[in-house]
């Protein structure tokens, strides 16, 4: 087989942000890039080389997810959701609200990521403690704030989305 | 960096990744979680020539009790593995080692199929499974088979199984009454890879004495390794603290570690003995309940 036709690139079909893509991407493209470039949905940040930032981190039905760590093609058929698709209309998700109540952004460049793991967290725990909130972002790295104001962001948002 | 070209085949069903392994020889690889794999394959240290995407294959993830055996599917993601309610109420020393790899990204896409067949030294899963005895189907073309955690991890990232034969699941025999399981590690500070880890199943009689241990300890060798000599100290006596720290404290016993850019021989040996101690008694009191 030659290489072009057997690196060849392979059509998939992606739901992201409640909308069908249907594309034809090569196998090494990952899921980051698809989305960046392909989609030009660049809220999911590259920020490292070595799946530890969490700068990149999208839903993959439903669970948070590093998308630098993850092919276009093994997102074929799943749904898909970025930061750009978390707020309803003009309704920002309390989370995002959360992250500006409390100043948990300064440059910025780690909070999709950032907004897109707590979601998942307080999801599947809506009272978390500040240790719980500590753990889940461990996959999360900021080199601006120092974090505290993130957890705080976290336990405001938790706080709104209970009431 | 972006991976090397490579191709890639979504297979449909064991049998179908089965003949892709055999059609692709050498070039090809086995992709589920891709959490070990594709990290590789972005900095160039693994570049196959084909993928075979397990990921597509139904059937394979799951958690269920089958007679005297918790089974658990080789796609089973780590987060699942963690709040599965049957594997935290028979083996919560599993659960413990779940929680503790990587972070919450990673537990969403990981799998413990992968985690055992990629045989990294430094992962969890591989020491706990080694401590609660579990074994490891492997199929191939012509059949199954079942190999034991104790033949299982051979060397550094190599694995008992053939380059022909797919992991499908993971059994772990249910503890007797009176059993208690833990995990625990020392993690590096940097990679949250364990730098030493341990790994623990005790069983006691009501009396409070020990009918049987299996200590397991990680980041001392190529692989999990038994220590056999905390065992053998822990053997058929009350399982104090005394008995257990004298227990621990040969942990290392027998082991050859290597010294490394963070930490030294004797540091992982000495803190090999330090997470035994941890690991035996969150195990003993498990038991105690």
């Amino acid at each position: 087989m030659t290489a072009e036709a057997e690196f060849a690139a392979i059509p998939i079909s992606v739901t992201v942000n409640g909308v069908k893509h249907d594309a034809v991407v090569e196998p090494r493209t990952l899921l980051v890039y698809f989305l960046r470039d392909h989609l030009n949905l660049t809220g999911a940040h590259v920020g490292c080389d070595t799946s530890q930032c969490g700068a990149c981190t999208v839903h993959f039905n439903g669970r948070a997810v590093k998308s630098c760590t993850i092919l276009a093609l093994q997102a074929n058929g799943a749904e898909i959701k970025t930061i750009e698709g978390l707020a309803n209309g003009d309704a920002f998700h309390p989370v995002q609200e959360g992250f500006r109540e409390k100043h948990g952004v300064q440059c910025g460049f780690c909070t999709p990521g950032m907004i897109m793991t707590a979601v998942d967290l307080l999801e599947t725990n809506p009272n978390p403690t500040d240790d719980e909130i500590k753990h889940a972002f461990e996959g999360n790295l900021c080199r601006c704030t120092g974090y505290v104001n993130i957890v705080e962001s976290v336990k405001w948002a938790a706080d709104k989305m209970r009431r | 960096m972006f991976p090397a070209n490579f191709g890639y085949v979504a297979a449909r069903s064991v049998n179908e990744a089965l003949r892709l392994l055999v059609e692709h020889g050498d070039g090809a690889k086995l992709v589920a979680g891709g959490h070990s794999l594709i990290p590789a394959m972005k900095l160039r240290l693994a570049s196959p020539r084909t993928l075979i995407d397990l990921g597509t294959v139904p059937g394979l993830s799951g958690v269920k009790i089958e007679g005297n055996n918790l089974i658990i599917g080789a796609l089973t993601v780590h987060a699942d593995v963690a709040s599965s309610d049957l594997v935290r109420k028979h083996l919560p020393g599993l659960a413990d080692a779940a929680l503790v790899i990587g972070d919450m990204q990673v537990r969403n896409r990981g799998t413990i199929g992968g985690s055992v067949a990629h045989a990294d030294p430094a992962a969890d899963f591989p020491v706990i499974l080694t401590a609660l005895n579990a074994s490891f189907v492997a199929r191939s073309s012509s059949g199954s088979r079942s190999i034991a955690a104790d033949d299982f991890f051979t060397d550094f990232y190599t694995t008992a199984m053939t380059a022909n034969e797919i992991l499908t699941e993971i059994r772990i025999p249910l503890p007797l009454s009176g059993s208690g399981t833990a995990y625990v590690k020392l993690p590096h500070p940097a990679s949250g890879y364990a730098v030493v880890s341990a790994g623990v199943l005790v069983t006691r009689q009501s009396s409070g004495s020990c009918t049987s241990a299996r200590v397991a300890i990680g980041g001392l060798g190529s692989g999990p390794v038994r220590a056999v000599a905390a065992e053998a100290e822990l053997q058929g006596k009350p399982l104090t603290p005394q008995v257990i720290a004298a227990a621990a404290a040969k942990a290392a016993e027998n082991t050859n570690p290597m010294d490394d850019t963070y930490a030294d021989a004797e540091y992982k040996r000495h803190m090999a003995a330090v997470f035994a101690r941890r690991a035996i008694e969150k195990a003993v009191e498990r038991a105690a309940r």
